[in-house]
């Protein structure tokens, strides 16, 4: 990938020599600033991450600030309804570009135990996600994972290339499929249907 | 008849009513639907039921009539609790409200009317609570599917907008 070599022989000036997409990926990764979007209880452990136990402050992104304009990481932090669908999608549209958005927990990633007309089944129906991380709420251990993750996966971007060609066609929404037809690809039994369809009780007639 | 009985009976003397049984034993009332406001004023300014615990309703579907309501009232100084209900039809679901003898009932109302869309008369304020103002559906009625009826129209309806705003701006 590269790495920060000094170079040899350059006496006291102290040069170094590396590539431009190594420096400005490493520069991208150590200096995170993650919007912290608690939506419910992963809003808490997100808290907890953040603060001075588990100190995301190892891995440069501490700089928690609450407005968009500021940050580049957007942490999908609890059930997304869809009628804060709007707020989220306005607030991940005014975070300057490089950002980058993890779902944190299973609610943000699939909706979860709520399938219902309320929630969003998975904020990649709305967003681009970078990283999942499971769990209900997930521990902060598995965040720190997943930021660790995406810092490997933002060593692997070419942002020269970027400026040079432009940005790589890719939709800015999510997959989508999960909206127009959520949970089709679920097995349905009898017990999946609601108790109080009538259709799930045929025989029963109308007293 | 309990005590807290023989005080209804006589503070809603002439209002026709019937005492039924629930399971959890609780004093509870039947009356019709026009009585509802009559019987509640009654309890409140005769049987010392001042306070209002709760307002909602409960869909009977398929069962005709549909939509029952059930109110609770609170007697601090007698210590007993009543609750009321009246039956509701499917093509008509109205009641009359309470807001102006409780006005804290005017949530309850409010979200009642969003979940399951029964309209009360001469509620001063009755729009969705929960739900966007421009939903459609009631959902908490036995008929709504639970995963809803297209969930993603109104953000989509937004999402194209915003995108023609972007794209008129530019």
């Amino acid at each position: 990938m590269g790495s920060l070599t000094p170079v040899e022989g350059a006496g006291e000036l102290g040069f170094l020599a590396t590539r431009a997409d190594f420096l400005i990926n490493w520069g991208r990764k150590n200096s995170l600033w993650p919007m912290p979007l608690g939506l419910s209880c992963c809003g808490i452990e997100l808290m907890a991450m953040i603060g001075p136990k588990f100190d995301l402050a190892r891995f440069g992104a501490e700089a928690a600030r609450f407005s968009p304009r500021q940050c580049d990481l957007l942490v999908v932090a609890g059930t997304l309804t869809w009628k804060m669908a709007t707020a989220v999608r306005t607030i991940y549209d005014q975070m300057p570009d490089p950002k980058w958005v993890i779902a944190m927990g299973v609610c943000s990633s699939s909706g979860g135990m709520y399938d219902s007309y309320a929630v969003v089944q998975g904020v990649d129906s709305i967003l681009p996600v970078d990283i999942y991380v499971p769990g209900c709420p997930p521990r902060p251990d598995a965040v720190i994972d997943a930021i660790i993750k995406l810092q490997q996966k933002i060593a692997r971007e070419d942002p020269v290339g970027r400026i040079l060609h432009g940005p790589p066609d890719t939709p800015d929404t999510g997959t989508g499929n999960v909206v127009f037809q959520p949970n089709q690809g679920v097995h349905k039994s009898v017990n999946d249907r609601h108790a109080h369809d009538p259709e799930s009780h045929p025989s029963e007639t109308t007293p | 008849m309990t005590t807290t009985q023989v005080r209804i009976v006589t503070a809603l003397e002439g209002v026709a009513h019937q005492f039924v049984q629930p399971r959890d034993g609780m004093t509870t009332l039947e009356v019709a639907r026009l009585d509802l406001h009559e019987v509640c004023k009654r309890l409140k300014e005769r049987a010392g039921f001042e306070t209002n615990t709760f307002v909602t309703a409960v869909d009977h579907y398929p069962a005709t009539p549909r939509f029952e309501m059930s109110y609770q009232f609170l007697s601090y100084a007698n210590n007993d609790r009543v609750r009321v209900h009246t039956r509701l039809s499917e093509e008509e679901p109205r009641v009359a409200t309470i807001t102006d003898l409780w006005p804290g009932t005017s949530f309850s109302e409010r979200e009642c009317y969003d979940m399951f869309g029964i309209l009360f008369e001469g509620h001063p304020d009755l729009r969705r609570l929960l739900m966007p103002q421009e939903y459609e559906h009631f959902p908490l009625r036995k008929d709504f599917p639970h995963q809803g009826i297209e969930p993603d129209k109104l953000y989509r309806t937004w999402d194209k907008q915003r995108r023609k705003d972007w794209n008129a701006a530019t």
